[in-house]
């Protein structure tokens, strides 16, 4: 397959898949066993107001003809008003997305920067002591409840050392002693363009907690596939041809190894994204922080649906397009998936 | 932990029948840490069917509360306490144990089911029915796994049951990968094109000749995915999506138990995560071991 061919392809399987996720989040909406209007107007409300208020939703109307309205509502950025707080979800989204966001690239990164060197030196010792207690420790690190380790982090560092704060963004008094100026949504990026640094430190300080938990599963999951495809990468000639012509040891596995090693580590960033997304409502529900994953857990908890369609969907779509931009970043560096050698395109 | 030193003493004194050296077998006696797995595993899921007899406190286990000794700390009478009800918190780990094991087992079963059914009609015909099939499975893997398991589950009633179907509703697609991947290499074989010829009917082709045989690694990545299934299940309860009270869940525990962490009383919330997070690197550890052990570039690696 040609540049242009895998291209082409992957776009329009992205577009299916998009029209495939809106037509899911439509068909469970109708299996809704709740009446959304009920819901809407509360049990309180008279035949004729629900009838009423059914009109105004659109849901007396037959349904290809609702599915039609609801793509096109959801092209117009229009995600509809929460059943319970009124507000529509749009704004509401606008405000807390960052937040998560925040919290998710900082775990991330935290992800790439531990996981990537112990990867290597897993690897490097194949088989030694180190290699067996990282072994165990990343099993441990998958197999942790992420909701429990953020409660017995709190226990620990709130409630014995008082060392970090309970939970939340930021403290209230900091916030009204130095507001910070809002231009991306990221309080550390805000707060330090404008040279705010005591609501710079207060931030950090309340990211940390919710970073480390939310870090634990993709760190392990960093080991297990760096150290799995070096392993791979240091049995190779040219490896060997490395070591006969006199490179250190150190050079060959940082700097020659570990760049196609890389190559699969890459592939499961799109996997790590949304295991730290959806693992964000777990744990953002435990320290208090205002974000996408607490909004989620709030919509759980009063069975408000359109808002839950709505973040899914708002979810998913950002999830599909990493997935793109790592697909294309992919065959751009490694032929073997343009030309359709992974199969699983 | 005494308990699984027992276990392992047992372990190491029954009488073991001849392995031969370098066989797969031999290579996972070897393997300490899965045999302490397993061994775990296997007391836990004993402890479970059994729980109405091993604890002192069954109807509690079910639910009963127990008013006057509420908020109990750990004692020779209650090892782990009681919580806010009054409940000894081992007896409700236990009666856990079942709901946590049954859910897992459920989840990984069907969705096996279905993913090796549809990943080996989708391989065996190809063509346009292998394309619908794919695509499906394109569009379900398009979602982060635990966020439509979470919306569906929402939607529908909070019952075990209903998260038991959310979550598999997002777990076949992935058996349906391999299963498919699987067919592709035996659908040529000879046996194969000699029941085709002989003019059976595909769909016994399917299940006498492709099922049997693309079976085993789907039952390996089912094992690996037992301990996700059961953390997955307990992370819909902690939400307030899973079994409805006074089921005992761990999940669920946690949660109940979460806001009397701030007035000291640890134990409610941390015992039954400890018992979550024991049985899933259970399973994830044997799990890796099976891996580790039938791959021969990496035999003999383990702990």
């Amino acid at each position: 397959m040609r540049r242009g061919e895998y291209l082409i392809r992957r776009l329009g399987l992205g577009i299916l898949v998009i029209i495939g996720v809106l037509m899911i989040t439509f068909i469970v909406s109708y299996i809704v066993p709740g009446d959304p209007a009920r819901l809407y107007l509360g049990s309180r409300a008279t035949p004729e107001k629900l009838a009423q208020a059914r009109h105004e939703l659109g849901l007396d109307q037959p349904l290809p003809l609702q599915f039609v309205s609801y793509i096109s509502r959801i092209l117009h950025g229009e995600l509809g008003i929460s059943l319970r707080t009124k507000r529509p979800i749009l704004e509401d989204i606008k405000i807390r997305l960052p937040a998560t966001l925040e919290l998710v690239i900082s775990s991330m990164m935290l992800a790439l920067l531990i996981g990537l060197p112990i990867g290597v030196l897993g690897a490097a010792r194949r088989g030694k002591t180190f290699d067996q207690v990282s072994r165990l420790v990343t099993i441990g690190g998958v197999s942790i409840p992420s909701f429990w380790l953020a409660l017995v982090l709190q226990l620990f560092f709130f409630l014995y050392l008082r060392w970090l704060p309970l939970g939340g963004r930021i403290s209230n008094e900091v916030l009204l002693a130095h507001p910070i100026q809002i231009r991306t949504g990221f309080y550390l990026i805000d707060a330090a363009i404008s040279g705010n640094w005591v609501a710079w430190w207060d931030a950090f300080v309340h990211l940390i907690l919710p970073v480390v938990v939310l870090a634990t599963y993709p760190i392990s999951l960093v080991v297990r596939m760096t150290r799995a495809s070096m392993i791979e990468v240091l049995s190779e000639t040219y490896i060997t041809a490395a070591r006969a012509s006199g490179l250190t040891e150190r050079e060959i596995l940082f700097k020659l190894a570990l760049k196609n090693a890389l190559i699969p580590t890459l592939t499961i960033m799109g996997l790590l994204f949304a295991y730290s997304i959806t693992g964000s409502v777990l744990v953002e529900v435990v320290f208090s922080f205002p974000g996408l994953g607490s909004y989620m857990a709030d919509a759980i908890l009063s069975t408000d649906i359109y808002v839950l369609f709505a973040v899914t969907m708002v979810v998913t779509l950002i999830y599909i397009s990493v997935n793109l931009v790592i697909d294309l970043i992919q065959a751009a560096i490694d032929p073997r998936v343009r030309l359709g050698e992974r199969g699983d395109v | 932990m005494a308990l699984m030193n027992t276990a392992k003493r047992l372990l190491n004194r029954l009488p073991v029948p001849e392995v031969k050296q370098g066989s797969t077998i031999w290579f996972f006696r070897r393997d300490r840490m899965a045999i302490i797995s397993l061994a775990f595993i296997i007391s836990l899921s004993a402890l479970a069917i059994f729980a109405p007899w091993v604890t002192p406190y069954p109807d509690q286990g079910r639910g009963e509360p127990n008013i006057l000794q509420k908020l109990q700390t750990p004692s020779l009478t209650h090892p782990m306490g009681t919580d806010s009800l009054g409940r000894d918190v081992l007896a409700r780990i236990l009666f856990g144990a079942r709901t946590s094991l049954v859910a897992g087992f459920i989840i990984v079963g069907a969705a096996v089911l279905i993913g090796t059914i549809s990943g080996a009609v989708a391989g065996y015909f190809g063509g346009w029915i292998d394309e619908v099939i794919m695509r499906v499975t394109d569009i379900f893997l398009a979602f982060p796994p635990l966020l439509l398991a979470m919306t569906v589950a929402a939607v529908l009633e909070p019952s075990l049951k209903n998260a038991i179907l959310a979550i598999t509703l997002t777990w076949w697609p992935w058996y349906t990968r391999l299963a498919r991947a699987q067919t592709l290499s035996v659908r040529e074989r000879d046996y194969v094109k000699a029941a085709h010829g002989m003019g059976v009917k595909n769909f016994t082709i399917i299940l006498r000749h492709i099922v049997p045989n693309i079976i085993t690694p789907i039952l390996v990545q089912g094992t690996l995915d037992l301990g996700a299934a059961i953390i997955t299940v307990s992370s819909l309860s902690f939400l307030g999506l899973g079994v409805p009270p006074p089921t005992a869940e761990w999940g669920a525990m946690v949660r109940e138990g979460r806001e009397y962490i701030q007035i000291g009383k640890w134990w409610i919330p941390s015992f039954p995560g400890l018992a979550l997070f024991l049985t899933t690197m259970a399973f994830n550890l044997l799990g890796d071991s099976i891996q580790v052990v039938t791959n021969p570039k990496t035999r003999g690696e383990t702990l």
